[in-house]
């Protein structure tokens, strides 16, 4: 039993070091896209102190907007634009419709509301394009979908380059976003709104615009999480359950920080590989992965309890 | 007019504390209770036993276990749903263990069980706040519905890997599985509702439901004047989980006849907590009125294209189901956002100075 546990898995992976990279290189992949929900999620708490449900179900109402219009037999780049256009009046709505009543309500409140616009995306979304499964336009977008082949140590590697192409995009998208928030007039003002709300809005920052900003480059990652994740598992509702997973990466980065929600979500897509193919399938069954990330999230944060790189928690009565 | 106080004066500290300080009040509860008891039973079909009696009963339950660590004691939980597992499950294997055992006694000792998980997974509570904390429930969402399905011995190793509930009967009277009459098990659902709304109405009452109120409202300021916040926030996960676990045994042993790991899923959860926060969090009475909206809604939306005739099918009925259940969350949450509870008392208070002004 503890052989099996503490030095059988550390055996095998010396045994097939290929193998080894190769579930960490998934493992990396699936932390990306985890890292970009958590991404979406940790703007608009920044910006607003909104916990925000509706990141999962946005990923899915953006993936499925772009194949939808596809399928009407638009071209897949103005397909794009259109669905950015959909995600600005999503954005617009929401804080119009949702947001703007609820100013200054309890955290919880605000958390229920995005729930109730998940459950509604849900059901609009698949009253407009159906329930099934469908395929992402990967081809039609110029993602190329051969597979780069390694020998590492003689062993095999496989690296799917739409894969790799997501991982790239992904790390473009988080510079980009970090120059946004750094460089600009705009960002500077998002992260100011985060810092202190009365402080921001008395130097003339306007609450409604940024928020509108800030849940418009949410759809923004939501998209390119949906075109990722969609090339790689088709386009569902199903899709939802990855918003989830984003969940305990949070944790463990800390609901703040944007470099804590990257490196939260690689490292949470790696070990969940590797405890799931190393320990959780031959000791436990498998299907480890749906609890894994939380209860790591949660021992971690019985020593930390911001996150790993959240802002310090100070109470004072 | 009908709610006036005036004339209703206190003369102790034991009738200003009285559990219905105002007449009316305890005369509305007895209408709505003889209703309960006698009219409903009475009068109600098959189909409004099982689509909206013993659902609203049992949904309402579970909303005021998780009200209780929610509202009362101000910690937020998504994982209702496994607590309420926990106690089906544990309600399952005590009836096939001991057969002989009194099916109600066992749903009201499944409920320990319940409660010793959600103590253990209560204990970072005491470190975790916040939404750290709610994420951390979800920890034993997702791990204990695992449990679930790969720990055979819950559901006694059976090929399907679900749980069935067997013929159990009472007193010569069958009160679950197949055979059960739905009048019978609506009675000992309300039985038990009645039971634990009591035990709950009044555990908040006092000193424990006071301690739980001071840690909710800031718990720094309740560790300063000498609440053990420890015991306060322990307590408030048992006594929920316990309510929650026996909402558990009681949703698939009088409801649902049969139960997979998935029903206990994250959407029961979140469903839980609508009935919670829709309702009113830290009232009793909000969990009602919750769970008769958001069990009631559905099945009202059900039958409107009906009645008008509308070819509609059942798949995109569902999907407007959904998309307007989210809605109406956010309109309720916009018009108020303290729960249909608050509307009640708002509502009463115009009552008792009507139709005067001021």
């Amino acid at each position: 039993m503890l052989n099996d546990i503490f030095i059988k898995p550390f055996a095998d992976m010396f045994a097939a070091p290929d193998f080894l990279l190769q579930v960490l290189w998934e493992g990396l992949v699936s932390g990306i896209l985890y890292a970009l929900i958590a991404l979406g999620f940790v703007l608009i708490f920044r910006s607003s102190r909104i916990f925000n449900f509706a990141q999962g179900i946005m990923v899915v109402f953006a993936a499925l907007t772009l194949v939808g219009l596809h399928a009407m037999g638009i071209p897949a780049w103005i397909s794009v634009g259109l669905t950015l256009a959909v995600m600005f009046v999503l954005a617009v709505t929401i804080e119009r419709v949702v947001l703007r009543p609820l100013v200054g309500q309890p955290d919880i409140i605000l958390f229920m509301a995005t729930i109730g616009i998940t459950l509604f995306l849900i059901g609009f979304g698949e009253i407009i394009f159906g329930g099934e499964n469908k395929v992402m336009i990967t081809e039609e977008l110029g993602i190329p979908t051969d597979s780069v082949v390694l020998e590492p140590w003689g062993g095999l590697l496989i690296l799917e380059q739409k894969d790799i192409t997501a991982v790239v995009v992904a790390g473009l998208l988080v510079v980009a976003l970090l120059l946004f928030l750094g460089k600009t007039r705009m960002g500077r003002a998002i992260r100011a709104l985060g810092d202190d709300h009365q402080a921001a809005l008395s130097v003339g920052i306007s609450l409604q615009t940024i928020w509108v900003l800030v849940w418009f480059i949410a759809g923004i990652i939501a998209l390119v999480t949906g075109i990722a994740w969609g090339a790689r598992a088709g386009v569902s509702f199903a899709l939802e359950v990855i918003a989830y997973k984003a969940l305990p990466v949070l944790m463990l980065g800390g609901l703040e920080s944007i470099t804590g929600a990257i490196i939260g979500g690689l490292m949470i897509g790696m070990l969940e590989k590797l405890f799931e193919i190393y320990w959780g399938q031959p000791l436990m069954g498998g299907n480890t992965e749906t609890w894994f990330a939380f209860v790591l999230a949660l021992i971690v944060l019985l020593f930390r309890p911001q996150g790993l790189f959240g802002e310090r928690i100070i109470e004072r009565v | 007019m009908l709610y006036r106080t005036a004339g209703q004066f206190k003369t102790s500290y034991k009738s200003d504390m009285a559990l219905f300080p105002v007449r009316q009040d305890a005369v509305l509860l007895m209408v709505i209770l003889g209703f309960a008891w006698v009219v409903f039973p009475l009068t109600a079909s098959e189909f409004a036993f099982q689509t909206l009696l013993i659902p609203i009963l049992i949904y309402a339950l579970a909303a005021q276990g998780l009200n209780i660590l929610t509202g009362y004691a101000g910690q937020l939980s998504l994982g209702t749903a496994a607590f309420m597992g926990v106690g089906a499950y544990a309600c399952y294997k005590l009836v096939t263990l001991f057969p002989w055992m009194n099916p109600v006694i066992a749903i009201l000792l499944s409920g320990i069980f319940s409660a010793g998980v959600g103590v253990a997974f209560g204990i970072p509570s005491l470190r975790i706040k916040g939404f750290y904390l709610a994420i951390a429930t979800l920890a034993a969402q997702f791990f204990l519905v695992w449990l679930f399905e790969k720990w055979g011995w819950l559901y006694n190793y059976n090929a399907s890997g679900a749980i069935q509930v067997p013929n159990l009967d009472m007193f010569g009277l069958y009160v679950a599985g197949p055979q059960a009459s739905s009048i019978v098990q609506y009675y000992v659902v309300l039985a038990v509702v009645t039971l634990m709304t009591l035990l709950c109405i009044n555990l908040t009452r006092g000193t424990l439901g006071r301690s739980w109120k001071a840690t909710r409202d800031m718990d720094i300021a309740a560790e300063l004047i000498g609440i053990n916040l420890m015991r306060s926030k322990l307590t408030a996960f048992a006594v929920s989980s316990y309510v929650v676990g026996v909402a558990g045994a009681l949703f698939v042993f009088m409801w649902r006849g049969a139960a997979e790991p998935n029903l206990f899923d994250i959407p029961l959860s979140f469903r839980i907590l609508f009935i919670a926060i829709i309702g009113g969090l830290g009232s009793i009475l909000g969990n009602y009125l919750g769970a008769i909206l958001i069990v009631g809604l559905p099945v009202m939306l059900g039958t409107v294209p009906q009645a008008l005739g509308l070819p509609i099918s059942s798949a995109t009925v569902e999907h407007l189901n959904i998309m307007i259940v989210g809605a109406l969350i956010v309109f309720f949450l916009i018009i108020e956002p303290h729960g249909l509870a608050r509307l009640w008392a708002l509502i009463r208070e115009k009552l008792i100075i009507w139709p005067f002004p001021h």
